[in-house]
């Protein structure tokens, strides 16, 4: 074991050599550029594969070639190179290929800026490629569980068969806080399906094609299946102070550590307040939240984004109770202090 | 075509397996195109260089997406133009397979091109098969980057203009240009002769890859009748007539009878040793030394070359050797270029909830803007720390418990102005005592990318310690 002070962005290289991921392919982009890096410093030394690719939409290919040999391969980025990457993450979803992708949001639309902001939650946790499919999305709120959701990020890959993606934002991306790094199990499963140059996989086909209108209809209710398994399974979430609330705060990432702030702050002016957290933002949480509806009086969604989480969080409640939102924008952050105040403001805020 | 194959290649199935529909003998390619002969060609070469339980066929978008029906080899089927870069995939991670990307001229020359283009000049080892027919195929005669000058198709009715299309891409030449390729080579099925041309280079770039030479590359010129919207006859002379002026057969690079450079093996490390889990310097992990009065969220601000970040990470450092838990953020890109530069660092026992500061309970200001920008944000009886040699002649609040340190002149007087941001540490040590002397020399050790610069820390360290007495 040892306790390391690092960026979060690090702490993502650290999780994927504990899970032995094998090759990183990459492109350079603020704030994500520290993960790029640190693979390129820490890869070659352990004999595993970095390189940084002609673009994000050739890393995310990389990653999908190694993928089909079955090894663990990853790729990061932000915003503007994650739009690049749908082509390769739909068809892994398509051929069912484990790969892991790290976004460090940044602001947007376009080219935006490279402030924290969480514009990419529609991109990545809707969909954002073409077709059918969902990807398992993991949002870390501190460095620790940039590497130990990097960790689960690739486990569930594995376990699924499906892109599993860590949804992170600037801030979690560039703040140093301590690691606790040890040397894990790490649960890897065989993988017969591979084609990996062996006469064992002779043979072997990785596709994402199905083109008889029979055949794809079979092969997406099966990944529908498999989907409905993912939301009975492994829906992850934190919730703070919420046993008593009559108000409770939904946030992610870097909103989660303010929101954890402004809970606190709230609670000694006496406001009963707590929150969620949504460790997976798909699956969603909706069942914590559908039962916590029956008790509160009022939902208040904190995101920096105009309103992406929010309609996750409104249909678990399904109009039971008022859903506000809170929101900042173009790396504005806002501060426990501003969250408090708007606690009090019980209305006229949406 | 007719071929001298004297048996069916035992790298190329008998059953089409993954071919739907009752018919598992016939390919789907129309009668007199090029993509048959190619498949047979790279089955014959595969089983005479003995690699087919090796062999990785890259399956692109295109007429040939198909391609996997055929082989007996592992198959990926990937993106359209993406091949060479799903192959550097396959290539890095399994070095042992033989990695052969079959590509259209659209796919490789349009949508792909740069992939291709980064690919051969990575000089990544794998083999390439180029069908240029000068069209599209599969979604029905469109233009190509390969298409001719004149060439009608359904995207030029009235045939490919350099006005508004621009010349046909010549593959070869443009990889030609590049230092990495080993083997780049064109070649045309247009009559037995070329067609045995075309079987040898076949061979020979897979068996560049056998011997870890790097990128190859044939490129085949072959018959499209469906889409040229000629007879299988025909279409053989009309590559004679038309391709050939505009694509010359040859070979464009052989580095074939090089000597190849020894291979080195590099040193591995395991796991423990790179992230030094057990042998590096690493913290004891242990309960607070010293109890914390209250969470100190602080800002650290001056100008960018005041080693404010590094300032800000080794407290934060410090804070976590003490066995406090701790935050660090920076205010990170354009804007730590355009002069100034901060940095957020919260040290606390307990859980830390918000890693931003906005209003502080420590300001260190290592300049005047800096200072100006965050004295009000200061809550009252916050501690101040600022650099009074950079900053003079201030109102400093009373509400403040205020500092002023000379961090930049006791530096200089050790020899060194850079060092005014670990006086500044030591001030803060000495006059708060929240983590040890030992503690901050041992921040400064993990996080001083120059070993030999420790000692002048340490000096500074340990000015700044004995500078620290309140003002007023
Ligand atoms: C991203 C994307 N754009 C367009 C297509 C449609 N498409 C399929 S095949 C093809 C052209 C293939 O032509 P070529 O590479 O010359 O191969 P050929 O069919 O002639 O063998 C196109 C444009 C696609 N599948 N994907």
């Amino acid at each position: 074991m040892a306790r390391k002070l690092m960026k979060g962005n690090k702490a993502v290289i650290m999780g994927a050599i504990l899970a032995d991921c094998r090759a990183y392919f990459g492109y350079p982009i603020t704030p994500a550029s520290e993960i790029a890096e640190a693979a390129a410093d820490y890869f070659p030394r352990l004999g595993r594969t970095f390189l940084q690719a002609e673009s994000e939409v050739a890393a995310i290919n990389m990653v999908y070639g190694a993928a089909a040999t079955g090894v663990r391969a990853m790729t990061a980025s932000s915003g503007p190179g994650i739009s690049l990457k749908q082509e390769g993450i739909s068809y892994s979803a398509g051929a069912e290929l484990p790969i892991v992708v790290v976004d460090i949001m940044r602001g947007g639309p376009g080219l935006g800026n490279i402030a924290p902001e969480q514009g990419d939650y529609f991109q990545v946790v809707k969909g954002g490629g073409h077709g059918n499919y969902r990807n398992i999305v993991l949002s870390p709120n501190c460095a620790q569980e940039m590497c130990d959701l990097t960790i689960l990020a690739f486990e569930l890959a594995d376990k699924y068969r499906n892109p599993a993606v860590i949804l992170a934002d600037g801030y979690i991306g560039q703040m140093m806080e301590p690691v606790d790094l040890s040397i894990r199990e790490i649960w890897k499963p065989e993988k017969p399906w591979a084609v990996d140059g062996t006469s064992r996989t002779q043979g072997n086909l990785v596709s994402s094609i199905h083109l008889s209108a029979e055949e794809l209809e079979v092969h997406v209710e099966h990944l529908f299946k498999k989907y409905q398994t993912v939301e009975a399974n492994e829906v992850r979430y934190e919730e703070y102070r919420t046993e008593d609330a009559d108000v409770i705060l939904i946030g992610y990432g870097v909103v989660s550590r303010i929101v954890l702030s402004a809970v606190d702050a709230a609670r000694k002016k006496g406001v009963r307040v707590g929150m969620i957290r949504p460790i997976t933002l798909w699956p969603f949480p909706t069942e914590i939240i559908r039962k916590r509806a029956e008790s509160v009086e009022e939902f208040v969604v904190a995101e920096l984004s105009t309103g992406q989480l929010i309609e996750d969080v409104r249909l678990a409640v399904e109009g039971r109770k008022p859903v506000r939102l809170f929101r900042r924008t173009g790396g504005m952050v806002p501060s426990a202090e501003e969250i408090v105040n708007i606690l009090e403001v019980r209305e006229g805020v949406a | 075509m007719d071929m001298v194959v004297k048996e069916k290649a035992k790298s190329i199935l008998d059953q089409y397996k993954y071919k739907p529909g009752p018919d598992k003998e016939s390919t789907h390619y129309c009668p007199g195109c090029g993509h048959g002969n190619v498949h047979k060609m790279i089955g014959e070469a595969v089983d005479e260089l003995g690699v087919a339980e090796r062999a990785v066929l890259m399956s692109p978008v295109g007429c040939s997406v198909f391609a996997y029906y055929y082989f007996n080899m592992g198959h990926i089927q990937v993106a359209h133009g993406r091949a060479p870069a799903a192959a550097t995939g396959v290539k890095r991670s399994q070095p042992h397979a033989i990695v052969m990307s079959y590509q259209g001229d659209g796919d490789l020359a349009a949508i792909g091109g740069n992939n291709i283009l980064q690919a051969a000049n990575r000089g990544e080892n794998m083999t390439v098969f180029f069908i240029n027919n000068a069209i599209y195929g599969m979604t029905g005669g469109q233009m190509a980057p390969t298409t001719l000058l004149g060439q009608r198709t359904s995207t030029t009715p009235r045939g490919r203009t350099r006005a508004n299309e621009g010349f046909p891409i010549r593959v070869c030449e443009l990889l030609a240009s590049l230092e990495a390729p080993v083997y780049l080579e064109r070649v045309a099925l247009i009559d037995p002769k070329t067609t045995a041309k075309a079987r040898k280079a076949i061979k020979k770039a897979i068996q560049m890859q056998v011997e870890g030479r790097g990128f190859s590359l044939v490129e085949i010129l072959s018959p499209c009748p469906t889409g040229w919207k000629l007879s299988p006859v025909d279409s053989r002379e009309w590559i004679a007539k038309n391709m050939l002026p505009v694509f010359p057969l040859g070979v464009y690079r052989d580095r074939s009878k090089e000597e190849l450079p020894p291979n080195e093996e590099p040193k591995i490390e395991t796991v423990a040793e790179a992230l030094g889990i057990e042998t590096g310097e690493t913290a004891t992990i242990r309960k607070s030394s010293a109890p914390l009065p209250e969470t100190v969220r602080m800002k650290v601000a001056g100008f960018g070359g005041q080693g404010i970040l590094f300032l800000g990470e080794v407290l934060a450092e410090a804070g976590m050797q003490a066995g406090h838990r701790v935050t660090w953020l920076p205010s990170y890109g354009p804007e730590m270029r355009g002069g100034t530069a901060n940095c957020h660092v919260v040290i606390s026992a307990e859980r830390i909830g918000s890693p931003t500061v906005t209003l502080p309970n420590v300001l260190v200001a290592m300049n005047r803007p800096s200072y100006e920008r965050f004295v009000d944000d200061v809550v009252d009886n916050g501690m101040l720390l600022y650099d009074s040699s950079l900053i003079e002649g201030v109102p400093v609040p009373e509400r403040l418990r205020s500092y002023a340190i000379p961090a930049t002149q006791i530096a200089d007087s050790i020899g060194n102005t850079r060092v005014a941001n670990v006086v500044m540490l030591g001030a803060y040590l000495g006059i708060t005592g929240i983590f040890t002397r030992e503690q901050a020399l041992k921040a400064l050790r993990l996080h001083i990318r120059r070993p030999q610069l420790l000692e002048l820390n340490e000096k500074a360290l340990d000015a700044g310690m004995k500078a620290a007495s309140p003002k007023k």
